[in-house]
């Protein structure tokens, strides 16, 4: 295809394809090609993370968060889920012309108490206003940077039995974002779950060497997440469906548009996978946090589908867990 | 009462699949045709063939409206599409089906206005609220959904509203069930008819599948309907439609829901892509409502439609084929790049195939 | 074809109404089926309110699954 299209940024295997053929091929070098949530790399004794993400979330408020808190949560989730303590962050913001001022306060100022409570300052940015119509009111970019203090992250330290957590309930913000556009609109009391979680990850990461792996599954939800680690490696991953934490608001909606909460964006989640001897540890430290109550086990890796990941259904049977492809579309058939 | 969990009980699941590997004659061959594509969705979503034994086969059927519109059909939405003050207003499922030579997702891609509604009252109120815009709505769907459709055409007449229109492609289900019973490549011993379009149409259209020897049950949508409506099936002796989904389905259907597909449409032949054309399976709007008629408003100007010769959809979706049997298969047509509709549609035989292929083939 | 889910009815004001499930709730349209009301289970289906649901009938099937 010779345009981009929305499928090229939804976080499935077109996006991937994407930047493997396109970004990977021009820009390549050996902290890029690590492909983790942070570039990790030394720079003499000091072992830093550094990570970029941009926010075009569409509405800009919805139930739960802005783009603003977004912006913030994101990026700091994103060091954080390296091992890496946020140290501070950079804002960039791309304004449609017309915006109310009052709105753009409103942004800052969730931006502000988003950090203020994450601990981490914003100490650099960038302002820039497009005219009408080259871009939906206000876009954002945060870059992040961040000290790692657990080196022990390694996608080849997981092996067969390893159990798969997920810290909380999935699909709560993609549900709340969705509910407010236009041609879908239902009324809900769920709210974005967009959250940072670096005080919940730290506190994880003092039971020493016992996280193996961990990511946030935004884009393209868990089952995207789960493949990328699973993808061209020697162990699959089972996951119990009726393990899976799903809010019944969460449920109707994805019943009701044909969608799959495996495949739905979560800002404020973390998956952790870990050894089966201190899964029951992990849970109860996750679960004590406020972002961590609806923490459970989901599943656990597997010798058998290589390269793959599974869902057995509560119905007894099984069916693969693909990588979201391009956009999930809600159906009426 | 919540009507789903209720129907997902896993106890009550692993009793039913033990009384159909109980009831199945473990000599012979079962071949149940599951028409309808929520059924295809449902059965794989919850890998209900896991559950039953091998000698019972569901086959997909041309129940996937997706799946049997012809490349015609997307190419005069597409344009459509391409004029400046036409918006297409559609339900998902259509978003990424290739046409011909393009699809309404590429059309976005490159400009034009297409915006994904839940209802066709969502279309009709964009319409109200932009009257320097003609929003036309794409018609697609079974008997389930076209009264809905139609009732926006109503409501349109009704509120005066000149700047909406449906382009109509929708289709009926007793028809195409009629060819497939003479199909010579096709040993279906039973259907699974769709609950839904049975909602609206009760159980009369399927009686002379009865008569041609075949067993008919009514299914519901979960798990338990799945399983329940196929140990209905085992257990017939003589062929004859029961109904499994009896919390919903009434054997006369929704009067009111038929008489206003009768009011707005009238049954007109339609070509079901893979299959050809089937006499009286198709609606078309009235003259009555022609000023809500998208093709007779605009008369879509088209390049003669060409269906890829290389793909089988058409026996995949009459059953005859499997996926795995389609040269394209996974290889020049997959999620990505679909080439035929039962790969693009989320309920088309071939999506499911793909999804599960990696498993039937270790 | 037709995905359609079981809500409640919350609401009806002519052929407009309110349904629920889960805590989600949704206008759909009551013009395809009159007999309606507040309480019963209705099955939606791209916005439609398209037939009521027998509670008496569903738990029959349920029994006679358990009865196997």
């Amino acid at each position: 295809m010779d345009k981009i299209t929305l499928a090229h940024g939804s976080g499935g295997t077109l996006m991937h394809k994407l930047i493997d053929s396109l970004v990977m091929k021009e820009l390549d070098n050996p902290i890029l090609r690590q492909k983790k949530d942070s570039a990790v790399f030394k720079v003499g004794r000091a072992h830093f993370a550094f990570t970029t993400d941009s926010y075009v979330v569409s509405p800009i408020f919805f139930p739960g968060g802005d783009i603003g808190s977004l912006a913030v949560h994101g990026t700091v989730n994103d060091l954080s889920v390296c091992g890496a303590r946020p140290i501070c962050l950079s804002l960039g913001l791309i304004i449609e012309e017309g915006l109310d001022r009052a709105v753009l306060e409103k942004i800052l100022r969730s931006a502000a108490a988003s950090a203020k409570k994450a601990g981490v300052n914003i100490v650099t940015g960038d302002t820039k206003v497009v005219e009408k119509g080259s871009c939906d009111k206000i876009f954002i970019n945060t870059s992040g940077l961040g000290e790692v203090y657990y080196d022990e992250l390694a996608i080849d330290r997981i092996k067969a039995d390893d159990v798969v957590i997920v810290s909380g309930s999935i699909g709560e913000h993609a549900i709340s974002v969705l509910s407010e556009r236009e041609g879908i609109g239902f009324k809900t009391k769920i709210k974005s779950d967009s959250a940072a979680l670096n005080k919940l990850i730290s506190k994880v990461l003092a039971v020493p060497g016992s996280v193996k792996f961990m990511r946030d599954p935004t884009r393209g939800g868990v089952a995207t997440t789960l493949n990328e680690i699973t993808a061209s490696r020697k162990f699959g991953i089972a996951l119990d469906e009726k393990a899976i934490p799903v809010t019944a608001g969460v449920r109707q909606a994805c019943e009701l548009l044909g969608f799959d909460p495996l495949y739905l964006a979560c800002e404020g989640r973390v998956i952790f996978i870990a050894a089966k001897k201190d899964a029951g540890k992990l849970l109860k430290i996750i679960r004590k946090d406020v972002h961590g109550r609806s923490a459970a086990i989901i599943g656990e890796v597997t010798k058998e589908q290589k390269g793959r990941v599974c869902l057995n259904t509560i119905a007894g049977g099984s069916r693969l867990v693909d990588m979201l492809s391009g956009e999930q579309l809600p159906r009426i058939c | 009462m919540k009507y789903v969990d209720e129907f997902r009980d896993r106890k009550l699941i692993d009793k039913v699949a033990g009384e159909i590997r109980g009831e199945a004659d473990t000599v012979r061959t079962y071949n149940f045709m599951e028409v309808c594509g929520t059924h295809t969705m449902s059965i794989f979503r919850f890998g209900l063939r896991d559950i039953l034994p091998d000698n019972i086969n569901l086959i997909s059927g041309p129940g996937c409206p997706v799946c049997v519109t012809p490349n015609e059909f997307i190419d005069k939405a597409i344009a459509l599409a391409r004029r400046k003050d036409i918006v297409i207003a559609t339900f998902g499922d259509m978003f990424k089906v290739p046409g011909s030579y393009s699809s309404l997702e590429k059309e976005k891609a490159k400009g034009a206005a297409v915006k994904m509604v839940y209802s066709s009252m969502d279309a009709l109120d964009m319409a109200m609220k932009n009257p320097d815009k003609e929003i036309i709505f794409l018609g697609i769907g079974f008997e389930t959904t076209a009264p809905t459709v139609a009732q926006s055409i109503v409501a349109a007449k009704k509120g005066k509203v000149g700047n909406y229109s449906v382009l109509c492609g929708h289709k009926t289900m007793p028809e195409a069930l009629k060819v497939l019973t003479k199909e010579p490549g096709l040993k279906i011993d039973g259907f699974l008819l769709p609950g839904h379009v049975s909602a609206i149409i009760g159980t009369r259209p399927y009686e002379f599948l009865a008569a041609r020897g075949k067993r008919c049950v009514v299914t519901g949508f979960e798990p338990l309907d799945i399983l329940q409506a196929i140990l209905m099936l085992l257990k017939q002796n003589a062929p004859k439609v029961e109904i499994q989904y009896t919390r919903l389905i009434s054997r006369g259907g929704n009067k009111l829901a038929m008489d206003s597909i009768a009011k707005v449409f009238s049954p007109c032949d339609s070509f079901w892509r893979g299959i050809g054309s089937i006499k009286n399976s198709g609606l078309r709007i009235r003259r009555e409502f022609s000023a809500f008629d998208a093709e007779q408003k605009f008369k879509p100007d088209i390049a003669r439609p060409k269906e890829n010769r290389s793909c089988i959809c058409g026996d995949v979706i009459k059953g005859i084929k499997t996926p795995l049997e389609c040269r394209l298969f996974a290889k020049a047509c997959n999620p990505e790049h679909p080439v035929g509709a039962c790969m693009v549609s989320s309920e088309g035989a071939c999506a499911a195939y793909y999804k599960y292929k990696g498993r039937i083939n270790g | 074809m037709c995905l359609g889910i079981p809500m409640k009815v919350i609401k009806i004001d002519g052929d407009e109404g309110l349904v629920e499930a889960g805590g989600l709730r949704k206008k759909a349209n009551f013009s395809l089926m009159k007999s309606a009301k507040p309480g019963d289970y209705i099955l939606m289906h791209a916005g439609f309110a398209i037939e009521k649901l027998k509670e008496s009938e569903a738990r029959k099937t349920l029994r006679a699954l358990r009865d196997l």
